[in-house]
């Protein structure tokens, strides 16, 4: 038999093909060490993975920000802010140091480093020559954030606890936060394809799986059913097919990644329905559920009108637009607060040191055009 | 012939070639001629035989070929469709995009071709190749003057096939249970069949179909290694062996019961391949066709029968918030 004997050209383009493997294998999988954790009784395969050189680069990005000098309470009426300024709504129980502190915290979280740095960062929602005026949009929607915040903290204390959320635990020092979604349906009209069935495109939000790519508008801005496991084994009982199921799955990747943890945090996978394998974790992702979608029902749609008028954002700050590609304002999921986190911020209890924001009144605003159509507040 | 044959080697290194290359057996008058040259590729021979043609495809063949193209092209055009007619979003889209099969709510009608119909006739289409190639098989072996045993277990291949896309979707009563076709999406569609069913680890069919897989697996490596590691005795001669045991047979028929104490013969270990591999999509087939119609929830079944274990709890037990008077859905 002859030996095989291959021209230069060959040989080049054999290690230009080993070449390619090795750079893709090097860049689709994650450097060990992977760390394991059981968390499950042994056998179950119950267990959280943990790469420490993510770990610490998950710790970096969580630090909370140093708190302002803490301020006291109102004396008497006359110290607080509805007395002590105009066009008070949200904040007038507070004294006006606590005022003022506040707002200098709220700049620093959500105004964007660039604007605060060049010395705008009351403008970014006042009128300079009117404090009191309401004609810059972000005003309004903070008032409505500021009792979103303030419906979280003292209704949804079965999902966030005593740790709570402050308007830093989603914004980070941004005026978008970095893990939002709207309505994101191509328009795929006249044509065949998927189009009615809402699958197929590869997105972030479900770790680029082909599942559904929109998983949140049923389930946490509509209250679809989640479920779709039979509770017997006999047929018959479950209309739900399997391309129903996957909706729910979508679902359920998306907080995986957006938590950044496995299934077997909440679920124990031999039987995913069964609330009594499961952990305690579950019953507070339960909530959590029921927490997005009251945020986006009550607080964010009603702001839709608020959004569209101003799609492309504060002219200090355009980008990225307000509204998604079909018109509605970006929504809350869950990668908003956690962002990777099973816990946000690594559970800091930030609200602790902001007690403020356990004193904005939720009654309704004189400036009607961002209060929500019904005025229900939902838990 | 002077080569010194050793086979402790990935590739085949010894490349038999007649002075010129060989065009067959004749087959009985009535069958077309074969077709088209026959010639050596070096490349070829370092994995099998390295003679390439010539080719008989005959009418079974070509109507094969001709449906399977058809439903190859209709599952790329579609898939085209859904990003717009963009070339370069198709190459780059390609292993997310899919054929769909219809909504739910057209059970077993034939939708409007936008709507889940061109799914219905790639799958027609897809079959009708499938099957006619399954003839071919059947039929060239029995022209060549062959068993049909190859036949035999590409149907089984097909009946797994065909209770995927077929016989399920019929008996649940719509379209829409079947498989898609796309390369992730037919991946997705398995873990969420799954996970909808109750876990399809509690599924004994499917136990049964792992079983078989594997052990194909298992058998094809030992029975290959056993005649490799045989070739210096003669042991590739396997057909003259099964009758007349030389020492290849009975150095491998030793190691064996070594190893593990009992021994195909050189005619059984065929066999034991053949069934395990025929039997992998036979049970499996029957574990999908009984998933939805007869057992909805895998291991409520298994619990019910008893042979799911309950594992003691490391938690205070949770329950299920929904059953909670007066909370939200």
């Amino acid at each position: 038999m002859r030996p095989l004997k291959l021209s230069w050209t060959a040989q080049a383009l054999i290690a230009l093909a080993g070449l390619l493997v090795l750079l893709i294998v090097i860049f689709t999988f994650e450097r060990p060490p992977v760390r394991t954790a059981q968390v499950g009784y042994r056998g179950v395969a119950m267990e959280q993975l943990q790469n420490p050189r993510t770990a610490r680069l998950i710790v970096a990005r969580n630090q909370v920000p140093e708190a302002l000098p803490a301020a006291d309470p109102p004396t008497d009426d006359a110290d607080k802010a509805s007395a002590v300024y105009e066009n008070v709504q949200v904040l007038g129980d507070l004294s006006n140091a606590q005022f003022l502190r506040l707002m200098q915290s709220m700049t620093e979280w959500v105004v964007p480093a660039a604007v605060r740095e060049a010395g705008n960062g009351c403008n970014y929602c006042h009128n300079p020559e009117n404090l009191a005026s309401d004609e810059v949009y972000t005003k309004g929607v903070t008032r409505r954030m500021l009792q979103m915040t303030r419906t979280i903290n003292a209704d949804w204390s079965n999902h966030v606890a005593q740790t709570g959320v402050t308007c830093y635990t989603c914004h980070r020092g941004q005026a978008v936060p970095a893990n939002v979604w709207a309505n994101n349906a191509p328009n795929r009209a006249g044509l065949v394809g998927p189009h009615a069935l809402g699958q197929n495109l590869a997105t972030p939000q479900i770790n680029y799986s082909s599942l559904p790519f929109d998983p949140f508008t049923p389930f946490l801005l509509n209250d679809q059913d989640i479920r779709n496991l039979s509770t017997t084994w006999h047929p018959g009982q479950n209309q739900d097919d399997v391309r129903i199921s996957e909706w729910t799955y979508a679902l359920m990747i998306h907080m995986s990644q957006g938590l950044g943890v496995n299934c077997t945090f909440c679920h124990n996978s031999r039987a995913f329905g069964s609330w009594e394998q499961s952990p305690p974790q579950r019953l507070t992702a339960w909530h959590g559920i029921r927490m997005a979608r009251a945020i986006n029902t009550d607080y964010i749609t009603p702001l839709t009108p608020v959004f569209q008028a101003n799609r492309l954002g504060h002219p200090e700050n355009p980008n990225p637009l307000r509204v998604g590609p079909n018109g509605d304002p970006l929504k809350v999921n869950c990668a908003t607060c956690h962002q990777g986190v099973n816990r946000p911020l690594l559970g800091a209890p930030m609200l602790r040191e902001h007690p403020e924001l356990n004193m904005v009144s939720r009654a309704p605003l004189r400036t009607s055009e961002a209060m929500p159509v019904n005025g229900a507040t939902r838990n | 012939m002077t080569a010194f044959v050793t086979y402790q080697n990935i590739f085949t290194r010894i490349q038999v070639r007649p002075p010129e290359t060989y065009p067959g057996v004749a087959l009985p008058p009535g069958d077309a001629a074969r077709e088209g040259g026959s010639r050596f590729v070096h490349l070829f021979g370092r994995l099998g035989d390295a003679q390439v043609g010539p080719i008989y495809l005959g009418l079974l063949g070509v109507t094969s070929i001709f449906f399977g193209t058809l439903a190859f092209l209709i599952i790329g055009l579609n898939m085209l469709a859904s990003v717009q007619w963009d070339i370069f979003q198709f190459v780059r889209q390609l292993f997310w995009l899919a054929l769909e099969p219809p909504p739910a709510h057209y059970g077993l009608q034939i939708p409007p071709l936008r709507d889940g119909g061109w799914w219905i006739w790639t799958g027609f289409f897809l079959t009708i190749s499938i099957l006619l190639w399954w003839a071919r098989t059947y039929r060239r072996a029995i022209q060549l003057g062959m068993g049909t045993h190859v036949a035999w277990a590409f149907a089984a291949a097909i009946w797994l096939y065909l209770v995927l896309g077929f016989f399920r979707p019929l008996a649940m009563g719509s379209w829409s249970e079947a498989v898609p076709f796309g390369i992730f999406p037919h991946l997705d569609w398995t873990a969420a069949f799954s996970i909808r069913y109750g876990n399809l680890f509690y599924n004994p069919f499917h136990a049964l179909s792992i079983v078989f897989l594997y052990g194909s697996t298992l058998l094809f490596a030992m029975h290959g290694a056993t005649i490799l590691a045989l070739g210096r005795y003669g042991g590739e001669r396997e057909l003259e062996l099964i009758a007349d045991r030389g020492t290849a047979a009975e150095r491998g028929a030793l190691f064996w019961r070594w190893c593990m104490g009992f021994n195909a013969s050189f005619e059984s270990i065929h066999r034991w391949a053949w069934w395990f591999a025929v039997l992998c999509p036979l049970t499996g087939g029957i574990g999908i066709l009984l998933t939805g119609t007869v057992v909805d929830n895998w291991y409520l079944w298994a619990v019910e029968r008893n042979f799911a274990p309950a594992y003691p709890q490391l938690w205070a037990p949770i329950a299920d918030p929904a059953l909670v008077q007066g909370a939200p859905r």
